[in-house]
């Protein structure tokens, strides 16, 4: 995405960062999938951001089945397992800016709602709550000098630094990939191709943060050995 | 001074530690003052005795004070609390004007550490007032609600309101228990203490001496709800589901392990309710601990396969976290805080009937593996979730957002 293009690997070496988010109520709830779709399309991009990415760090998360705010709810509290999958199936990192992934979302919800007899309303209990979410990213005061380095601190990253690397880098770089895959591109798009086809391969959609640590990491070892 | 962040470090990895460490560098030195009403008993106490201490071994200049109150204003207190729950009481006009006096003499014997405070955290309404008695304050103020305010009696939440909107962001543990208040409110769930006494590691001895004392047989298998006596905790639920599943397990016992009932007649009638279910079957054990029963409890949870929170409404349940920290699988109610913590056929199983209850239990005592690898995967997600640390990162990060309030990204050099 175009929104907020950053690079923070230096020429020669990768600056490890971390990161930490916090979520902040906005006090809008919808109780059916009218209000989620006008709630959607009146929300804030921070909010569309952590319903998509932010929640990647928050428990609601590890639904194995259904990977963003939006497609849980629709299955849990509404039973829509359609709509979910739909949902679900959105890629953010398909869309050039938050915009137009909030376009694209609602163009799915307004076809269930064109396909819908009646509106299905959550219980009181299970309304969606929109939420928005400041992230502060700081160093860790590690950079890494070569490649061959990656085996290694990768295995003991904080799964906040895996989040933000390899999650929130395809928001924040130019073409939506992560910061391993620029990094190593940048110094030798050849040699380490076979590499970055592999980290293409990794979809962090679908595991833990802590999972994806360690497939990242088996990539690594097995590119580079030890 | 004790090393907690040490400890810390062997509960729940050493890179929580460390990112912990990088995150505080820039708050080190800041002044950050908590204000509760008690130092001893509750939760709110029992978070802050850790918090603050790790917040000092982090190099923050943190310090934790309580108000001082008589029987009356404790009362009154009391009676917020019980009407943010939902009840339908509220204090009289006398019993309000005290609460005030009370909060403007304890402003005034903290008024200059409360002055000169870059940040000041006032858990919980007994001590809200305190805002309005510091016009010289010069750091941020945030309102920490720790209650379930989703269903507050109105007329009281009117009367406290114009105190909470003073403050410059408040915190609330759900975003449904968030309130239409005119500043930042943000959200940070509650946690679990993995070296307090209710989740430290046991020995295998410890244990048994538990089950010895309340003569549960461990060659059979057990199933448990640690729990309030309180309807909505639907412990007669239990019994129903237990008898469902046990056509299955005939060797399967049922604990229920929770408070006394002293000063709740409602409690001593739910209590009552469920021995009459049990209708003295030998395998099922109504236990009332007294509140300090950590260790009870503990050994109690690690002696379960299955552990229960079949609640109909709950504000967060974190007797779930405690369970799924023991590597069990939690089978829960569908509904508020539980709905965080246990992810449907990943970490346990979401029911809302005892039927329900009844199909998880007999599935998970026949296939063992299955009960084993789901317990795993509770564990490690309460360490990624629901531990303290995960608590004081929220706190550090709530610390330096609010310098940048209306930024989404914060970038720290």
């Amino acid at each position: 995405m175009t929104e907020q293009q950053q690079t923070y690997y230096p020429p020669g070496g990768l600056s490890i960062k971390d990161c930490a988010l916090v979520a902040i109520a906005t006090g809008r709830r919808a109780r059916n999938l009218r209000e989620l779709r006008d709630g959607i399309g009146e929300a804030a991009a921070a909010s569309v951001y952590y319903h998509f990415w932010g929640s990647l760090l928050r428990p609601t998360f590890d639904d194995p089945r259904f990977h963003n705010g939006f497609a849980i709810w629709a299955d849990h509290a509404l039973h829509n397992t359609a709509l979910a999958e739909r949902l679900s199936v959105i890629d953010p990192t398909d869309y050039p800016d938050t915009n137009e992934l909030r376009k694209h979302v609602l163009d799915i919800v307004d076809s269930a709602l064109d396909e819908g007899e009646q509106i299905a309303t959550a219980p009181d209990d299970n309304l969606f709550d929109f939420i928005r979410s400041q992230i502060v990213v700081f160093g860790t005061r590690r950079t890494l000098d070569d490649p061959s380095e990656l085996p290694n601190a990768v295995e003991t990253m904080t799964r906040t630094s895996v989040f933000y690397h390899f999650i929130d880098a395809r928001r924040r770089t130019p073409g939506s990939v992560d910061d391993f895959t620029t990094w190593l591109s940048d110094i030798d798009r050849e040699k380490y191709g076979d590499l970055t086809t592999r980290l293409a391969s990794i979809d962090p959609f679908f595991a833990t943060l802590v999972e994806t640590r360690d497939e990242l990491a088996r990539a690594f070892h097995d590119f580079f050995g030890g | 001074m004790l090393d907690l962040l040490a400890q810390y470090a062997d509960a729940a990895g050493p890179s929580v530690v460390d990112h912990l460490k990088q995150l505080a560098i820039p708050l080190k030195g800041l002044r950050v003052v908590h204000v509760n009403s008690t130092r001893v008993g509750g939760g709110v106490a029992e978070i802050l005795a850790k918090l603050v201490p790790l917040k000092q071994e982090l190099g923050i200049d943190a310090t934790w004070e309580v108000i001082f109150g008589d029987d009356g204003f404790f009362r009154t207190t009391k009676t917020f609390h019980n009407a943010l729950q939902g009840s339908t009481v509220s204090p009289t006009s006398q019993e309000l004007r005290h609460y005030e006096e009370v909060n403007s003499e304890n402003a005034g014997r903290m008024r200059e550490l409360l002055e000169s405070a870059d940040i000041v955290f006032v858990h919980d309404p007994q001590p809200a007032p305190l805002l309005d008695q510091v016009p010289k304050r010069r750091g941020k103020w945030i309102w920490r609600c720790h209650i379930d305010v989703s269903r507050r009696y109105q007329p009281v939440w009117d009367y406290l309101s114009p105190f909470l909107k003073e403050y410059d962001a408040s915190i609330f543990s759900l975003a449904a228990f968030a309130q239409n208040l005119p500043h930042t409110q943000y959200l940070i769930p509650p946690s679990i203490d993995p070296i307090s006494e209710k989740n430290m590691p046991l020995e295998a001895r410890d244990v048994q001496c538990v089950q010895e004392k309340f003569g549960i047989d461990p060659s059979r298998e057990m199933v448990l709800q640690v729990s309030r006596y309180d309807r909505f905790k639907d412990p007669v639920g239990v019994i129903q589901a237990y008898r469902l599943a046990r056509r299955f397990s005939p060797g399967l016992q049922l604990v229920l392990a929770g408070g006394g009932a002293d000063d709740d007649p409602e409690a001593a009638e739910v209590i009552a309710e469920t021995q009459e279910a049990a209708d003295g079957d030998p395998d099922i054990r109504v236990l009332l601990l007294p509140p300090d029963a950590h260790l009870t409890i503990n050994a109690l949870q690690r002696a379960a396969d299955i552990v229960l929170q079949k609640s109909t409404r709950e504000g967060f349940g974190l007797t779930v976290s405690e369970a799924m920290w023991k590597g069990k699988p939690v089978i829960g109610g569908d509904t508020g805080g539980i709905r965080l913590q246990i992810i449907d056929s990943h970490t346990g199983y979401l029911v809302s009937t005892p039927e329900g209850a009844a199909l998880r239990i007999r599935f998970l005592l026949h296939h063992r593996k299955r009960l084993e690898e789901m317990g795993t995967r509770a564990r490690d997600f309460v360490r990624d979730n629901f531990l303290l640390t995960r608590h004081l990162r929220e706190y550090l990060t709530v610390m330096l957002s609010l310098a940048d309030e209306g930024k989404d990204r914060i970038e720290l050099s």
